[in-house]
């Protein structure tokens, strides 16, 4: 180990991108003149001086094997001249220059179990976060549901022929590592009993005033329990956000029981045509029902089939649902409206209808 | 290797290795094949998709030496059925600017994770690093030595920079208003220290986007999101228009009438813009790439703020500079940053977001404590309430005040 201590570099940052950059890239970095969307998964971009270049988008799991990133780098090294990037939903881009070996390479991802698609007027690869695979605030799993939603909706990652791009993430809890709250279609998990204060484990390893501090809504408040420094909560104060527990592990908030998944629609963050817009409540719970989740899956395909056939060519889902307004939304998809939806947080206000324009 | 150990019983999984969609639990099986680590993480999973909950407990403080973040500390609880995966924790590493690759270096970090890891990665976490799933606490400082001398570092987590991210940018992209990557890289480098050491009141996260079609998600996502733009014209190629025409595009219907600032118009021959009305949203050049494209005259809108709900809610991003040009060595926006940076620091409160910091004190004060002019682009409309705090106003003059200057 000495030789390891004497070389110990650290803060060298990340590799320089140039190092990776095709060299066509390198050659037309900042010249790209327009780009053509060849068939679902293929674009083409043409640059100013006349070169083209030749991208293959495919899904991935987001969860990868270095089994199966050394074969996606044995195609890379087939087919893209060993040059691969990624893009910001999970999907893989191998980047060509020879149009020939576009069609060869589609069917060695699709023979090995990559679809190719994901642009355009489809559904892209779902941002998710990690579930029960490594977190310890997570409500629900998140690769199984993604693995079962895009099960049942690949096709529309295949084609292009919705309305308008569809963008679906998941998060397993209010923290949203996922950031999901701009997506057209979030599924997040949620928490829905109070936490249960391990009194033995708090007054040893947690600070009284950061647990107390970390609650919105000041739920929480300081007690001496036999003789034990320590806390209790307001339970009915409590909206289950799961600060406390980030704060402090001894005040867990998981419930086999009553944990579950919640639904939202209509959020975007593209400034395309409506500015950036948060996803509002559609289902405020469905069970956690593993390993396939069918009352999520199906929700959210109800959610995706009413749309694609109502909505008009380039609206996105909130564009839509402001359209056709918000009794319609829950009209045409028989999502029943309910006392959750309704804001009670700050500037809850804001959120009603504060007009009579109604549809009748 | 512990050929001897049975595999896991998983007959829930093993139902998501059915179906078309690339399948999570063919890639810990894989890894399994070489890996107790990942052996036992099939059974934990199995274990969480039996009785509904998780089963990882918080990390506490682990990490590299020198270093206070780029390592997520995780532990089971239940480390006497799956023994290896007693310590699970994640490494994040910082990717390279746009997700670029050539293969050798993916091999690289393929190879130093089976020797010092569970053989799974995310390619890529949310933030955009490079994850890799799951080794011991005494495999972390080897990890480290052999990350760096394959050329990588870790990445953020914690309250420091997170690890910044962009979009593909110039290098395949025809609509980015500046270079995201160039910028990316050296915002990172600028950073290195904030980035590893911890010392905010919570995380910090920049993304750098392009375009106003934003890829990633920067004004959702970024406590500052940098996203390109530009202020001059709209470049139309009516060549091209025709193209496009006769290509089954309705250029009234689909791009005229879709223009949310209705500065369009078509007579079927001539595409005509307003551009001083054009509010940059992209719908026009993103429905006919070929024929119109982003103006000569290019920067970026800074905006700040935006942050999932923990705590106060989820906020968008809302504009500080409506225009900025985005040049290296980008001084201008440095210096910014590091005002706003010192003011969070000192003033924040433990787990505020700058968003909410923002929120609290108000974004007049806040502008005024970083040194920036109220501009009508900050705001979606003035307030509607009446609740003003004034600062400056008359007083009598003392009466023999004006006779003092002669």
């Amino acid at each position: 180990m000495a030789d390891t201590v004497a070389e110990r570099k650290t803060d060298i940052g990340p590799p320089h991108y140039e190092k990776f950059l095709p060299p066509v890239v390198k050659a037309n970095y900042g010249k790209w003149k327009y780009h053509e969307i060849v068939q679902p998964g293929v674009l083409v971009h043409v640059a100013e001086s006349g070169d083209k270049l030749y991208t293959v988008r495919a899904g991935t799991p987001r969860l990868l094997s270095i089994q199966t990133i050394r074969e996606l780098c044995d195609l890379a090294d087939t087919y893209s001249d060993g040059y691969l990037r990624f893009t910001s939903r999970h999907n893989i881009e191998f980047l060509l220059t020879d149009p020939d070996k576009v069609g060869p390479l589609i069917i060695e991802l699709t023979t090995r179990g990559f679809p190719v698609g994901g642009t355009a007027n489809a559904i892209s690869s779902m941002v998710h976060t990690q579930g029960w695979i490594h977190c310890h605030s997570a409500a629900t799993d998140a690769s199984g549901i993604v693995k079962s939603v895009m099960d049942e909706l690949i096709g529309h990652f295949q084609t292009m022929e919705l309305p308008a791009k569809l963008r679906l993430a998941l998060a397993c809890c209010l923290n949203m590592c996922g950031a999901v709250h701009c997506s057209d279609i979030a599924i997040l998990g949620i928490h829905r009993r109070p936490p249960k204060v391990d009194q033995e484990k708090l007054s040893k390893i947690c600070e009284i005033p950061t647990v107390v501090a970390s609650c919105p809504t000041a739920a929480i408040r300081p007690k001496r329990i036999n003789g034990k420094e320590t806390v209790e909560v307001i339970e009915e104060q409590c909206m289950f956000c799961g600060n406390c527990y980030t704060v402090c592990p001894a005040m867990p908030l998981s419930n086999a029981l009553n944990d579950g998944v919640s639904i939202w629609v209509g959020g975007k963050v593209s400034n395309a045509r409506h500015a950036p817009m948060f996803s509002k409540l559609a289902i405020p719970y469905l069970p956690n029902n593993p390993p396939r989740w069918p009352e999520v899956v199906a929700a959210v395909k109800n959610i995706v089939e009413v749309w694609a056939k109502d909505a008009r060519k380039y609206e996105r889902m909130g564009e839509w649902i402001e359209r056709i307004g918000w009794p319609r939304f829950f009209q045409k998809t028989g999502i029943p409206f309910t006392k959750q939806h309704i804001d009670d947080f700050r500037h809850a206000g804001l959120t009603y209808q504060r007009s009579v324009h109604i549809k009748s | 290797m512990g050929d001897e150990n049975k595999p896991s019983q998983t007959p829930k999984l093993d139902e998501l290795e059915k179906g078309p969609w690339p399948s999570f639990v063919r890639e810990i099986k894989r890894a399994a094949t070489k890996s107790p680590m990942a052996r036992d993480l099939l059974g934990v999973l199995e274990l969480s998709y039996e009785e509904k909950v998780g089963h990882w407990k918080h990390g506490g403080i682990v990490g590299v030496r020198g270093y206070g973040g780029g390592v997520i500390g995780r532990y089971s609880d239940v480390p006497e059925k799956f023994p290896n995966v007693a310590h699970f924790h994640t490494l994040r590493v910082n990717q390279p600017a746009g997700w670029f690759y050539r293969t050798e270096a993916l091999r690289a970090i393929c190879d130093l994770w089976e020797r010092h890891g569970s053989g799974l990665t995310n390619l890529h976490g949310s933030t955009g690093d490079i994850i890799l799933l799951g080794t011991r606490t005494e495999e972390l400082e080897s990890t480290f030595a052999d990350l760096t001398k394959a050329g990588f570092d870790l990445g953020g987590s914690g309250s420091d920079v997170r690890t910044p991210s962009c979009c593909v940018g110039p290098a395949r992209c025809e609509w980015a208003c500046y270079d995201t990557l160039n910028f990316t890289y050296d915002i990172t480098m600028h950073f290195q220290d904030e980035l590893h050491r911890p010392a905010f009141p919570y995380k910090f996260k920049f993304k750098a986007s392009g375009c106003p079609n934003d890829c990633v998600a920067a004004i959702a996502r970024a406590d500052l999101s940098i996203i390109g733009t530009w202020r001059d014209e709209i470049q139309i190629d009516q060549a091209a228009l025709k193209e496009y025409t006769e290509n089954g595009i309705d250029i009234q219907a689909d791009v005229c009438e879709r223009c949310p600032s209705q500065c369009m118009s078509w007579n079927g021959k001539e595409l005509r813009i307003a551009d001083e009305w054009c509010v940059k949203c992209m719908h026009c050049i993103n429905a006919m790439p070929k024929a119109l494209r982003p103006g000569q005259e290019r920067g970026a809108v800074i905006l700040i703020g935006s942050k999932a709900p923990i705590v106060q809610g989820a906020m968008l991003s809302s504009v500080l500079v409506p225009f900025m040009k985005m040049e290296p060595p980008y001084t201008e926006l440095k210096e910014l940053v590091g005002k706003i940076l010192d003011l969070w620091s000192e003033e924040g409160k433990s787990r505020e977001r700058v968003g909410e910091f923002i929120q609290r004190v108000g974004l007049g004060n806040f502008l005024e404590a970083i040194g920036l002019e109220p501009k009508p682009e900050m705001v979606a409309h003035p307030r509607e309430n009446p609740y003003v705090f004034y600062e400056e106003y008359f007083e009598e003059e003392p009466e023999a005040a004006s006779e003092t200057e002669g």
